[in-house]
């Protein structure tokens, strides 16, 4: 058995765990204040990627203006969404809700491959040095990067939520969304803010990965792959996303390892989760860290 | 729906037998008939080309009809129709390549054999409902994919399986013009089931499923056994139509069964109208006959000086595909009850022109 090949694999899993627990949480955030499931989450990747990098390339801007600037562009262009395609879907059933994403997501799926084309594009140079050595590990820079992105957007939801007033509001807004009204909150914006996050948290997770893998329209395909780790946190726990996350990306890496050198299946890397989805979905569907419906007639 | 109709004066329904006919007005049944009638001798009058969309719909029509007795009837959600689809088709070209049964015979066991992978995949929906089926039916369309491209002894792989052109008594179907009776029959037949399905207490016990679950399970309705049943007719019905579709085009490849399709079946049912036997027909059409007046569009634009744009010329394929996700969104916030709905109300226009009220 192959330790050292199995302990890089571990640990490239929970850097793209992170990754995973970064876009989950931007999915339960606007899932739990607007209670609709967004199946465009890897779209917000794609534009936002695709914007950064057109901004790079044709306007010729140093990287973290460019950076900021396509932050900007997602937070309007998540307000923007939710102003004039989600709002009129408040109160419709679930199965329409779905349908709006999903038209979305192939939507802009297709608009960014009819503007930018089908190939893969790469950022221009960011990083002097394309990987360091930790511990014996040779770790990518951009992973590098990602990681400590990631961090540092779980350590500023939690004290956006915890200690500011738009934060409580949209915990307020989440818990009872009634109540919350006749006591001065405007949901209109709770629901449009969690968007405008939604959209610009994504773009930053977009963005780091198409540092690594370059940016093409497989970058939507995390928005699918986000599913499992949600599910297995429980669709309504930021911490559970993170968890999630990062159990899916271990257990992908662990699937591919054990395939490549047992098993022989192929594949194992993208549909591991499904299996994991559905076993999830047997046994615990209310995840580990989700509340569980109650209905009462 | 049925309250909509406007029914001519003095024709009173006086036992159930009556308020549940498959055609409400004698009308509706003669125009239907003659429909079918007239669609008969289409290969006569149009184009081969026509034929082939005539003939696409009628198998993209059976399965989105499955569909929308899941969706539509029973209230599930089903991301992995597009999968049923195809395995229905790769079952019939197994079963008649590999175990040399007939084609005719294979069509409907290749149903069969969808509906136990729709039941087994549907099992779920037992114990879970809304948003969480819907994401365990996205995961049965990725494994059967999944599936697709790794089981070669059942799909020959990449390189996919042939199908043999229908036969019956030595007459082959292997032209569009005679393979377009054959998918004309399977359709009336289906719609003809499908209408009766839902007239029955089977039927009844789905829409109850449906709208008051609770309710229902209280009033003696089974449940699990209804969201079961229901996910395997609509296999069922995907079987078919896949099965139709691999023997009309004669070569099966596990490339075309993506979650595109799962949605564009969604699309279909929703743009016809949910719960709607007719519905489903009038959203197919649609979705079937958008890209082609894309395409026209775009070939009409392509003759004026200003409207040669490249970038519209090369990336029609993509304005196809936007146009999809754009008359989904259009559809569900302008008019989420689909065709069916706006049909039902252009005719009541009609019937009391001049006077709304």
């Amino acid at each position: 058995m192959n330790f050292e090949l199995l302990t890089q694999l571990v640990v490239n899993g929970l850097i793209v765990g992170l990754l995973y627990g970064v876009i989950g949480m931007c999915f339960v955030l606007v899932y739990k204040s607007t209670q609709i499931v967004n199946f465009a989450q890897g779209e917000f990747l794609l534009i936002g990627a695709w914007v950064c990098w057109a901004s790079l390339i044709y306007l010729e801007l140093p990287f973290f203006l460019g950076f900021l600037l396509s932050l900007l562009f997602m937070a309007a262009f998540g307000v923007l969404l939710q102003m004039i395609v989600l709002r009129p879907m408040i109160g419709e059933p679930i199965i329409s809700v779905i349908m709006v994403t999903i038209g979305l997501s192939i939507f802009f799926q297709s608009l960014m491959k009819w503007i930018f084309g089908v190939s893969p594009q790469s950022y221009p140079q960011v990083f002097d040095t394309q990987s360091i050595n930790i511990l014996g590990l040779n770790v990518e820079m951009a992973y590098l990067m990602s990681t400590v992105i990631a961090l540092i957007i779980m350590v500023a939801f939690y004290m956006f939520f915890k200690h500011s007033k738009h934060g409580l509001a949209m915990r307020a807004t989440a818990f009872d969304q009634q109540a919350s009204q006749s006591l001065g909150v405007s949901v209109k914006h709770v629901f449009a803010m969690s968007w405008g996050i939604a959209a610009t948290v994504s773009a930053t997770a977009g963005i780091v990965l198409g540092m690594v893998n370059g940016v093409s329209d497989s970058l939507s395909i995390m928005g699918i792959k986000v599913f499992p780790a949600v599910i297995l946190g429980g669709l309504d726990s930021i911490v559970g996303a993170i968890v999630g996350g990062l159990i899916i990306g271990v257990l992908e890496n662990v699937a591919e390892f054990f395939d490549s050198q047992y098993l022989h299946i192929g594949n194992m890397y993208d549909i591991a989760p499904f299996y994991v989805l559905l076993i999830i979905l047997w046994f615990k569907p209310y995840g580990l860290f989700g509340t569980k419906d109650i209905e009462r007639i | 729906m049925s309250s909509l109709s406007m029914r001519p004066c003095g024709d009173f329904r006086t036992s159930y037998k009556q308020d549940n006919t498959i055609f409400e007005t004698s009308t509706i049944r003669w125009v239907t008939i003659f429909t079918i009638i007239a669609l008969c001798f289409a290969p006569l009058v149009v184009d081969g080309y026509f034929i082939t969309l005539l003939i696409q719909i009628s198998y993209l029509g059976i399965a989105a009809l499955g569909l929308n007795i899941l969706v539509g009837y029973t209230g599930q959600i089903s991301l992995g129709h597009g999968a049923f689809f195809g395995f229905g088709a790769f079952a019939s070209a197994w079963l008649n390549t590999s175990l040399h049964i007939p084609v005719f015979l294979c069509i409907p066991l290749a149903g069969f054999l969808t509906m136990g992978v729709g039941m087994m995949f549907g099992a779920p929906a037992a114990r879970i409902k809304g948003l969480y089926l819907a994401i365990a039916t996205l995961a049965s369309q990725f494994i059967i994919e999944d599936f697709f491209a790794r089981a070669e002894w059942f799909s020959g792989g990449a390189a996919g399986s042939m199908a043999d052109p229908v036969s019956l008594f030595g007459f082959a179907f292997d032209t569009d013009q005679s393979f377009y009776y054959v998918a004309l029959f399977s359709l009336v037949f289906m719609f003809i089931w499908g209408c009766n399905l839902m007239r029955s207490r089977d039927g009844r016990a789905f829409v109850a499923v449906r709208d008051h679950y609770l309710s229902a399970e209280i009033m003696g309705v089974k449940l699990n056994k209804y969201r079961l049943l229901s996910f395997g007719i609509s296999s069922f019905y995907a079987g078919i139509g896949g099965a139709l579709y691999a023997h009309y085009l004669g070569y099966v490849s596990a490339e075309g069964f993506t979650i595109m399709m799962s949605i564009q079946f969604l699309a279909m049912i929703i743009i016809g109208g949910l719960g709607s036997i007719k519905g489903t027909l009038m959203g197919v059409i649609f979705m079937v006959f958008l890209p082609e007046v894309l395409e026209s569009g775009v070939g009409v634009m392509k003759m004026t000086d200003w409207g040669n744009i490249p970038m519209v010329v090369d990336g029609l394929a993509y304005i196809k595909e936007m146009a999809i996700g754009l008359v989904i969104i259009g559809f569900l916030i302008f008019e989420p009850e689909g065709l069916a709905h706006r049909w039902a109300q252009i005719k009541n226009y009609w019937k009391f022109y001049p006077f709304a009220y």
